[in-house]
């Protein structure tokens, strides 16, 4: 066995990886790379396949097609070998209910053949880590969501994984939750662990992701570092103005009335309000006002990777 | 053997992990377990005592004329292997499969999904194998007291063999569980059980039946173990314990192999 640690080969390869179930095709024949070290990130809508790749990656999905390697090993014949060095956290909270919060992390860290002692001390230092310490010997069911997703994240470092697989680590916990679970992933990143992650909200793939692909409809529809993608399909900023609109009115095109002409690179018609995507908001908006256009609201803004989705599929993020 | 080795890690045997992770639930929860213990206590009881002193004597196939409780305690250590195995592979089972999901959970480690069926075989062996010893113990402290349910040293054996009896069951209760849709399914596995705990030559011998009733009798794997127990305890050895043997030993390795692939296809989509 070779072991590609401390090597630039990539942790993960796929080279038109394809996951169908009977004739409905999750995963559409993607290419991906992810190097050691990186945060990799998929963005992507609910059911465009971001799931059913971290399966595949995580070896509980056989594979229908393509190539698909971890640790330049492959998942079929090397399941546990490659499960020996991953670190999972899947989308639900999987955590065992029958068992205390201490216990979860230890009986865990057995799986993976740990000596009890060593068990513990890792047990411990994790609890720490994601400040769980008070919290050692309570039942798990009590726990808030943002808690319980804390637990899971110190789980999945029990063995002290090289890469680390994050199915939307952050989905369903309230701002303070989210922002401590971001540090916690920064500071894994901080010591080289490889991320890879699912996301739909464009400000997580934002925060942690060096590099990322759009996903939608089991497709990859673009690649690159959030500031490229923004670059390269949206203008530097998005200026969104709303409008009070009458009963019998669809959209917002007879307020506009042909008054934005010119003005904009591209303009977008959402059901609660328009973007307009320019260099310079507020010099748009500025003209738009001179020629007359009132709306009920104004608000000019850095463009985000939710922009980039819209433009590259016509549909936002989150519905 | 798979893993990697280094500082801190054991060379494993990884069904055991999953023993473990069910002893640290059970170190807070032990008397549910205990209560299977009784279950058998009550039939000797009420049977073996109750019943026996209307009954009298019963004849063995080997003509001896024994007391009715020496007849029915080995079938009682049978049937209480029967149900420690079954506990434990039916709803408990179930319950960690479909709803705790701890075995989606388990398949992201290293442990594979032989490692768990062979780990939760392990551990209803060990419940089933708790309820023979708590059995053999009462035997014991019976025989002190001037009241023998054992009639040879061979009784002895009546443990290993009980864990055969276990082994057998908990590999076809697993494996019969990973078919079970929603609760109320299991109503249909005590259909089996029930009837095959009161007829299996349990209470009386199967010579009561008609010649085909007792050919199919002879084909039920509680017989087989009840068969089998019985001829130790009573020091009644005979060639049909090797049929005893190997069906029950057949029954729980083809158990825990369709149990394993039934696994994969529920697990691993």
């Amino acid at each position: 066995m070779t072991n590609p640690a401390n090597t630039t080969e990539p942790q993960i390869h796929a080279r038109g990886l394809t996951k169908r179930f009977g004739t409905f095709t999750a995963v559409d024949a993607v290419d991906f790379d992810v190097a050691p070290g990186e945060a990799f990130g998929f963005l992507g809508p609910n059911g465009a396949g971001k799931t059913s790749t971290m399966r595949m990656i995580g070896t509980v999905s056989p594979i229908t097609a393509g190539t698909l390697t971890i640790f330049g090993l492959d998942p079929a014949h090397h399941g546990a070998k490659i499960r020996a060095r991953l670190g999972v956290v899947p989308q639900a909270d999987t955590l065992d209910e029958e068992l205390s919060v201490l216990e979860n992390l230890l009986i865990y860290g057995r799986y993976f053949d740990l000596a009890w002692a060593e068990s513990r001390r890792r047990a411990k230092e994790l609890l720490e880590f994601v400040q769980l310490t008070e919290r050692s010997n309570d039942k798990v069911e009590p726990l808030s969501g943002g808690m319980k997703r804390r637990l899971v994240i110190a789980r999945s470092l029990m063995n002290e994984p090289s890469l680390l697989l994050l199915d939307e680590p952050t989905t369903g916990l309230d701002p303070q939750a989210r922002h401590l679970v971001w540090d916690r992933l920064y500071r894994l990143k901080q010591r080289g662990v490889t991320l890879c992650l699912t996301t739909h909200y464009m400000d997580e793939a934002e925060q942690l992701c060096d590099r990322l692909v759009v996903m939608d409809k089991a497709r990859i529809v673009a690649v690159g570092s959030p500031r490229q993608l923004i670059d390269e399909y949206v203008t530097r900023e998005v200026l969104e103005l709303r409008f009070r609109r009458a009963e019998d009115e669809t959209d917002d095109s007879a307020h506009m009335d042909g008054k934005l002409e010119g003005l904009a690179d591209r303009i977008e018609q959402l059901p609660d309000r328009v973007l307009v995507y320019t260099a310079d908001g507020e010099a748009v908006a500025a003209t738009a006002y001179e020629r007359g256009l009132r709306p009920a609201s104004v608000l000019v803004r850095r463009s985000t990777l939710e922009d980039v989705f819209l433009r590259l599929t016509g549909r936002s993020l989150v519905e | 053997m798979v893993g990697i080795r280094r500082l801190g890690t054991t060379v494993a045997f990884r069904p055991r992990h999953v023993v473990e992770r069910n002893l640290l639930v059970y170190r807070h929860t032990f008397m549910v377990i205990l209560s299977g213990f009784f279950e058998p206590l009550f039939y000797l009881f009420s049977m073996g005592y109750g019943v026996g002193s209307l009954i009298g004597n019963v004849q063995l196939s080997d003509g001896r004329s024994v007391p009715y409780a020496v007849f029915i305690a080995p079938a009682l250590l049978a049937s209480s292997a029967m149900n420690g195995a079954i506990y434990e592979t039916s709803n408990n089972f179930f319950f960690k499969l479909k709803y705790a999901k701890l075995y989606d959970t388990i398949i992201t480690t290293p442990m594979s999904l032989l490692d768990v069926a062979r780990g939760e075989i392990l551990w209803a062996m060990m419940r089933g194998g708790l309820y023979a010893v708590g059995f053999v113990v009462v035997i014991v402290v019976l025989g002190a007291l001037g009241q023998p349910l054992v009639l040879s040293p061979l009784a002895l054996l009546g443990f290993p063999a009980a864990l055969v009896v276990c082994y057998a069951f908990a590999g076809a209760g697993m494996a019969a569980t990973t078919f079970v849709r929603k609760w109320r399914d299991f109503d249909y596995m005590q259909l089996v059980l029930m009837p095959m705990f009161l007829f299996s030559g349990t209470f009386y011998p199967i010579d009561a039946y008609p010649p085909l009733l007792q050919a199919f009798v002879q084909c039920t794997p509680l017989y087989r173990g009840v068969h089998l127990i019985r001829a130790f305890t009573t020091g009644m050895l005979d060639p049909a314990m090797a049929i005893d043997l190997v069906y029950l030993l057949l029954m729980g390795t083809v158990g825990l192999a369709i149990t394993s692939r039934r696994l994969g296809r529920l697990l691993l989509s």
